[in-house]
């Protein structure tokens, strides 16, 4: 199977859902509408053999101009092992119903991927099966990669805040006390 | 390990004497207490980031810590030492302080690299701006990473620190 049909194949099968179909480098990519996301990765994974999702990650479109640009975007980097392939979806999210469907019943590795996506963009998976934070704690406020989100953080977060307050408190059982003086007071 | 002087008593630190055939060390309490500690710091197998890829290169054949007396410890209830190898990300920070709580006195805290000692280039918002906000950190080690000299330089550094510490052995002192 020649993975030059996929789009070919994608809009025969999808013909409202695709936007937008490019190649770069040799490797074909589609912009697809959101709704009908999992059957689009189904058909894609049964019927034009790309078994492998390599990577799920969000991307936020805020600074980027193009016709069908939206707040944000998914993208879904699979891969056919039989053909050594590359095929890459490109889905776009609006930030007022910022939401897409899980992918986790087609591939279980997605679960992962998908808990990063939410937790750093703030991407919702909808029937995602445990969609907590990953990677910042998980009383974490706001969504790091955002654009608007500021490089230092705008509040400290909580824990850190009761971790530095419990480390003065404990300095006091320290040889030398340099903690619950103010900073630079070593010698 | 020393020399023998006119007394008969072999020099072996500082006012650190040893009588042969007795088995006996001579000096003020403060200074054979600092030398036996000099000469066993041993820090908890602690690694944060790519720090502790160095730290492992200085523990192992060619710069050897074992010839000071650095053994590193699984456990940090067996440790007096506890390097701070790598970015502490704020999350983590919880986790460090924890280990650093069940090591008994005497206890020593080595910031490793750039961003243990500021939070190096990662001025942002997940990363501790130096291990030094919720740790007493003894010395700094610069370097992105250091080189394992530079980290046997630190421990050497924390033994000269360790040397000059003045009754760290009881409450009554």
């Amino acid at each position: 199977m020649e993975s030059t049909g996929i789009v070919e194949k994608l809009r025969e099968e999808f013909p409202d859902d695709l936007l937008e179909s490019y190649e770069h480098l040799g490797q074909k990519a589609v912009m697809v509408k959101r709704d009908h996301i999992v059957e689009i990765c189904r058909f894609l994974r049964d019927e034009c053999n790309m078994n492998h999702l390599m990577c799920l990650c969000g991307v936020d479109n805020s600074k980027r101009k193009g016709p069908f640009f939206e707040r944000f975007e998914v993208v879904y980097q699979l891969y056919s092992i039989s053909q050594k392939q590359m095929f890459r979806l490109r889905v776009q999210v609006p930030e007022h119903d910022c939401s897409i469907e899980s992918i986790t019943s087609l591939w279980i590795g997605a679960n992962w991927l998908e808990r990063e996506c939410y937790d750093l963009m703030g991407i919702n998976f909808n029937s995602h099966p445990d969609q907590r934070r990953i990677l910042t704690p998980d009383d974490w406020e706001g969504h790091p990669l955002r654009k608007e989100y500021p490089l230092r953080g705008d509040t400290e977060w909580i824990g850190y805040e009761e971790l530095k307050a419990k480390s003065r408190e404990l300095g006091k059982f320290d040889f030398y006390d340099n903690l619950s003086k103010e900073k630079g007071g070593h010698d | 390990m020393g020399q023998m002087n006119n007394s008969g008593l072999v020099k072996i630190q500082d006012g650190v004497r040893f009588i042969p055939g007795a088995s006996a060390l001579v000096g003020p309490l403060n200074k054979i207490i600092n030398w036996g500690r000099t000469g066993s710091i041993w820090p908890v197998t602690f690694g944060l980031a790519c720090c502790a890829i160095e730290m492992m290169v200085a523990g192992a054949s060619t710069n050897d810590l074992d010839r000071f007396g650095v053994i590193f410890r699984a456990s940090p209830r067996q440790a007096d030492c506890l390097i701070l190898a790598g970015t502490i990300s704020k999350k983590m920070a919880p986790v460090v302080r924890r280990v650093y709580d069940q090591m008994p006195e005497p206890r020593y805290v080595l910031a490793m690299g750039s961003c243990a000692c500021s939070g190096g280039v990662f001025d942002t918002y997940a990363v501790v701006q130096g291990g030094d906000e919720f740790l007493p950190v003894d010395v700094y080690i610069p370097g992105c990473p250091p080189r394992p000299e530079a980290l046997l330089e630190g421990l050497i550094k924390l033994q000269e620190k360790i040397n000059r510490e003045q009754g760290r052995w009881s409450q009554l002192v």
